[in-house]
């Protein structure tokens, strides 16, 4: 009898994650396992950058004994087993977000893959008026006259690289409003979007608010615009199953470092017919077919957004990361810590004196919390945690504008990973209810 | 080391009373000299805005407006309290040695003699992070001095 598996079946045979499995895989975690000021140490502070598994930092240390070299170049043994490794990563990767392999560029991290689509575009308007490269360049090109859309809620990293890029072009940047709830306000969204929308770039989930975008409408009003749509995937990438294909966006981004990789590595997925037309960002070594003296020819992609030696060992890490997110099962992870986001919402929320950023207890939202203690500046809750072992994010988290629309200058936030219990939770509640008496207020 | 030795009473009774704070309620002497510097810390947002009024080679005032943690708001508080009356020269080689206490990383000590309630303030100089917060009034001041002399 074939033993075939229906998904049904599947899912019962997967029990959700609980305390005693993310016990487990605390032991993964050198770094979990310190004393911090005389206290078991509880990160809450993913959200910025997330640890390593003892798995990840072996592949890196193995692929520095055993195989570096330099990639996509010589003949000898170390430089075809690196180049090897540093594909099947690539390949590794591609599986991971549901895209295929040439669809897979590596960056440094998310902000360099938004710079990358960026630069692109506005390069795309200048080849297209020099009657260089593509046909299609003339449409994807942005210029004056064409808007750039993207939301209140953005990290600067999806920001700033579009008001540059409309400064580059004279193109106008917009911006869909939230409401005072947190949420994308979909009527303005609408109206916002028309048919001189060229590009619409906007956070899956947001790294303050926790929320988690409608990225279906969003995309089809982004179709219905013609617009390319980007898709910022550094807090959805990590914590929950992705699949760039069946989200049909054009291009996303998100880096290794908050998804148990090391620093220095990220991705850049853009569609195939996109990617093989847009002129490079980065030029030099590793992404031309010919040169001469006065020009050159351009390899498709990835190659072609990968010029210079890559991040090899980093990218190796990476893969190794993904692989130990896919065994412990990205439906699990998010479950557990949407659990967990719950916790800390209903918790704050009970605490007198706090005002949570985003959704209330009981709304969906990613495994982390903002808020505002009243009468204690942010930097001062978050030293106050500190001295009990927790370490929490304070200022504005790279999102400025989103501080202002909520009249706030920095809150405290803390996020939690596949690595935290219930007991963190918990631990960093009882120091919050703290944190008003200490100072007086 | 404690976080009772980071944040001492001092302190923490500074960053509510804010002395000085207000710089439109404040009318600087007529005559003065005057110089205003605003600071930012881009790290938190941070900010302050603060202004100096030189008379006879006098510090006559310091006024300033603000928003911050305790350890910034308290800062400024002590600092606009220290340094009325003080000559210019006195109020230079004071903010000297206040940031040299601060950049010690704990290896010098203050000196209430010499920075009365700023003294408080020698605890931070353990926490890298925090001494910015400390230091951005000061900076101010200084920048506001060279302004008004």
């Amino acid at each position: 009898m074939a033993l075939v598996s229906t998904p049904a079946t599947l899912e019962r045979a997967v029990p959700a994650m609980d305390n005693a499995e993310v016990l487990r895989i605390r032991n993964d975690f050198p770094v979990l396992g310190q004393l911090v000021n005389g206290q078991p140490l509880v990160y809450l502070d993913s959200g910025a950058t997330s640890q390593n598994p003892l798995s990840v930092i072996e592949a890196e240390q193995e692929f520095y004994e055993q195989r570096n070299a330099a990639v996509h170049r010589g003949a000898h043994y170390l430089a075809v087993e690196a180049t090897e490794v540093f594909e099947d990563a690539r390949q590794t990767i591609a599986d991971f977000i549901g895209a295929d392999y040439a669809e897979t560029v590596w960056t440094s991290n998310a902000t360099e893959g938004l710079n990358l689509i960026s630069y692109a575009l506005s390069n795309a308007s200048l080849w297209a008026a020099q009657g260089r490269g593509d046909g299609r360049l003339k449409e994807l090109g942005v210029g004056p006259g064409d808007q750039i859309v993207v939301t209140e809620m953005e990290h600067h990293a999806n920001l700033i690289p579009w008001q540059e890029l409309a400064f580059r072009t004279g193109a106008t940047l917009r911006y869909i409003p939230i409401d005072d709830a947190g949420a994308l306000r979909m009527d303005r969204a609408a109206e916002i979007l028309g048919q001189k929308t060229k590009v619409l770039a906007f956070t899956h989930a947001s790294n303050v608010l926790g929320t988690i975008n409608p990225v279906q409408e969003l995309v089809a009003l982004g179709r219905r615009a013609g617009a390319l749509v980007v898709l910022d995937a550094c807090q959805s990438a990590p914590h929950l199953p992705l699949n760039v294909k069946e989200l049909d966006v054009d291009f996303a981004v998100f880096s290794g470092h908050k998804m148990l990789a090391p620093t220095g590595i990220g991705v850049l997925y853009g569609k195939q017919d996109i990617l093989d037309v847009l002129p490079p960002f980065l030029t030099g070594g590793s992404m031309i077919t010919t040169v001469t003296m006065d020009r050159a020819e351009y390899l498709p992609a990835p190659q072609r957004f990968e010029a210079g030696t890559q991040r090899i060992s980093q990218a190796v890490a990476l893969a190794a990361a993904a692989n130990y997110l896919t065994e412990t099962g990205l439906d699990r992870v998010h479950r557990w810590e949407s659990e967990l986001g719950q916790r800390m919402v209903a918790g704050l929320e009970s605490i007198p004196g706090i005002r949570v950023l985003g959704p209330t207890a009981g709304h969906e939202r990613i495994g982390l919390a903002a808020f505002h203690v009243d009468g204690v500046h942010a930097h001062d809750v978050g030293q106050f945690l500190d001295s009990r072992g927790i370490a929490v994010r304070v200022g504005h988290h790279c999102a400025q504008p989103l501080h202002r629309r909520l009249g706030l200058t920095a809150t405290t936030r803390a996020s939690a990973y596949l690595y935290n219990t219930t007991d963190d939770v918990d631990a960093f509640l009882e120091a919050v209810a703290g944190v008003r008496s200490y100072f007086r207020v | 080391m404690s976080l009772d030795q980071l944040y001492q009473q001092i302190i923490l009774d500074h960053s509510k009373v804010r002395h000085g704070s207000g710089l439109a309620g404040i009318a600087a002497p007529a005559g003065a000299f005057t110089g205003q510097s605003r600071q930012l810390n881009p790290v938190c947002g941070d900010e302050v805005t603060l202004r100096v009024a030189v008379e006879g080679g006098k510090v006559a005032q310091i006024s300033w407006d603000g928003e911050g943690c305790s350890i910034s708001m308290a800062s400024a508080s002590v600092l606009s309290e220290l340094a009325e009356g003080m000559t210019v020269d006195e109020l230079r080689a004071v903010i000297g040695t206040f940031r040299e206490v601060l950049r010690s990383r704990g290896k010098v000590h203050a000196d209430p003699e010499i920075l009365g309630d700023a003294a408080a303030f020698e605890g931070v100089a353990r926490y890298a992070a925090r001494v910015k917060c400390a230091m951005i009034s000061w900076v101010a001041a200084e920048d506001a001095l060279n302004q008004a002399t």
